[in-house]
């Protein structure tokens, strides 16, 4: 893990997302694809935590040597901060932080799943399983045509791709759960890997575990320092022995888990929308008339 | 003139610190992390996560959302246990140079007895912090620490067993004055001044709260004010009494808010989160400004805030 001042080298708009591109000559020689960057924002503005991207791309050789690459979707102040930075700006970045992706030694058909940014950390996976000589087939996702990252490096890094949009923008209309049982069937997948928000990846869980394809996924959780001291960003993680499980650390020991071992039921379970009963609860009215709801009696 | 022999290093309440620095509870991970992020012989003091008898696994997340200057958090005191906190992590934290406070936890007064004794004697723990802010299980209450009685008899408890200096973290809240002279008359060495207060994060959207436990607590720079209030308040009511602020600090300046408000040492937690290195940088700020007024250590800064002689601390007569 290292820490720069890391200058903007450029920034490009694809669809709904930016990438910008940095140079940090000791951050890229070390990255991995599966690993993430944790960068500072702007101080004396009122949004404070560092915010946590894949790692897009880093290049080690040639004429982009020491440039690392991340994808930006503004949604919140931070990623809108970041969205609109321009060349020659410098960003504090410490990275890579977090766990990589592993690579199979003999089973070569991998099937890489994407959603939305997810794509990002999927592009820079599939070059270095190219390299290992295996075979990388994929499925990319997203919200429309504009939704879905880089649809153009997908076809140039596998043989065969399935672009599936929820509007039916690009490729076939869907999400990429419905394109998965044909990918799967299609290419012979031995090794799955996935980088989706949590409710897809358990679906794609779902059907690793009926098929017995192993497989491997990054997740996303909320973070505040991405550094490990804070325990914020917890994923339920069953125990090998089978006593139970653990809250693990998204950024120290994920963010790449077995999606067999998370306890899906349990990450998942939504917030209630209720706030708890106070000590002694709320007296109950037993005296209203009429035929109408009352939901407070429920 | 001669020239003034300047130092940052501060006694509190017996437990030397190279700066007043310190790093909040909550903010120091396993023991594995800091060491990486910076350089803690240049920390006054290390917080460890609150520890409870039992292992915590911790409320659901999401665990975090971001406020307005601040954030709102609950981890559910995640932590290993006591016994597996003393045979893996307190190692491992004590390894460097800062000093190893232990942040202790419990929703019985048992509880914190236990904690107390199995820490006794051991040569990693510079001092404790008791935290208060648990569930009080055997007299039914929210937050155990936030009634006197209570407060003097954990506090009281531990630091009669204790060897080590014994900090009382108080609870967030205009009774700060107060809560700090019960601790003192219990036997601590000091409070810290003060945990975080309780806060919800609505996620307006989806028409739910934000964090997975649904309630947390208030951390970040806008926490300052709060802090610099309660930190004058036990200041002021129990004159002489080391406070540790804690809550909101980001810069030296904020730092040297806290000395002069009557505080012996400062905490830094979110900022921690934000740069490992806020502890390291924020002793800069406050070396600078000792430099600049020639001081000659941070100590000279405490309780130096001006206050008018009609002034009167909440509490007392009129």
């Amino acid at each position: 893990m290292k820490r720069a001042r890391a200058e903007i080298l450029s920034t490009r708009r694809v669809g709904e997302f930016h990438t910008l591109t940095l140079v940090a000559p000791e951050i890229a020689e070390r990255a991995r694809p599966g690993q993430f960057l944790s960068v500072a924002m702007p101080p004396g503005r009122e949004f404070i935590l560092r915010r946590h991207l894949a790692i897009h791309q880093a290049s080690r050789r040639g004429g982009w040597a020491g440039t690392l690459e991340f994808v930006v979707s503004p949604s919140g102040p931070g990623t809108s901060w970041l969205g609109q930075l321009r060349a020659h700006e410098f960003l504090d970045v410490i990275g890579p932080l977090g766990t990589a992706f592993a690579y199979p030694k003999r089973l070569t058909n991998c099937l890489l799943v994407a959603e939305g940014r997810g794509a990002a950390t999927m592009y820079f996976l599939a070059q270095e399983l190219l390299t290992r000589h295996k075979r990388v087939d994929m499925v990319i996702g997203g919200t429309s045509m504009d939704g879905l990252f880089k649809a153009i490096e997908a076809k140039r890094l596998s043989q065969t791709v399935a672009l599936v949009t929820a509007d039916g923008s690009l490729g076939e209309r869907g999400s990429v759960i419905d394109a998965l049982p044909d990918a799967i069937e299609r290419t012979s997948t031995e090794v799955l890997y996935a980088s989706a928000p949590a409710a897809t990846l358990r679906r794609i869980a779902e059907v690793c575990r009926e098929r017995r394809i192993p497989a491997q996924v990054a997740v996303e959780e909320r973070m505040a320092c991405g550094v490990g001291l804070c325990q914020t960003c917890v994923v339920p993680v069953a125990r090998e022995d089978g006593s139970g499980y653990d809250h693990l650390r998204a950024c120290a020991e994920g963010p790449i888990f077995n999606p067999a071992t998370i306890m899906w039921d349990r990450w998942l379970s939504e917030a209630p929308t209720m706030l708890p009963t106070p000590p002694g609860g709320i007296p109950a009215v037993r005296d209203w008339t009429g035929e109408g709801e009352r939901p407070w009696q429920r | 003139m001669a020239a003034v022999k300047r130092t940052l290093a501060v006694d509190l309440a017996g437990l030397g610190m190279v700066t007043p620095l310190m790093i909040a509870a909550g903010c120091s991970g396993t023991g594995r992390e800091l060491s990486r992020l910076v350089d803690l012989r240049k920390v006054g003091a290390v917080v460890s996560r609150t520890i409870t008898v039992q292992a915590r696994k911790g409320t659901p997340t999401p665990r975090v959302a971001e406020a307005r200057s601040s954030i709102v958090w609950d981890t559910g005191l995640q932590n290993p246990g006591l016994d597996a906190f003393i045979a893996e992590e307190l190692p491992r934290l004590a390894r460097h140079a800062a000093p190893v406070i232990v942040s202790i936890g419990g929703s019985t007064l048992e509880e914190y007895v236990r904690c107390s004794s199995a820490l006794h004697g051991r040569a990693e723990v510079a001092a404790l912090e008791v935290y208060l802010g648990l569930p009080d299980v055997e007299l039914d209450r929210p937050v155990l620490g936030a009634h006197p009685d209570r407060l003097g008899e954990v506090v009281g408890a531990v630091a009669r067993m204790a060897t080590v200096p014994v900090f009382a973290k108080l609870p967030a809240g205009p009774e700060a004055g107060e809560l700090a002279a019960v601790a003192a008359r219990a036997g601590a060495s000091g409070v810290t001044a003060t945990a975080s207060p309780a806060a919800v994060a609505v996620d307006v959207p989806r028409l739910r709260a934000t964090l997975g436990g649904v309630t947390g607590y208030l951390s970040g720079p806008a926490l300052l004010p709060l802090t610099l209030r309660a930190v004058l308040d036990v200041a002021q009511t129990v004159p002489g009494f080391p406070v540790i602020a804690s809550g909101g600090v980001t810069t030296g300046d904020d730092a040297v808010a806290c000395l002069l408000a009557g505080a012996t040492a400062v905490q830094v937690g979110t900022a921690t989160l934000v740069d490992a290195s806020a502890p390291v940088e924020v002793a800069k700020g406050v070396a600078r400004y000792i430099k600049a007024k020639n001081l000659a250590s941070p100590g000279d800064l405490t309780g130096r805030l001006r206050v008018p002689a009609a002034y009167a601390p909440p509490g007392a007569d009129a």
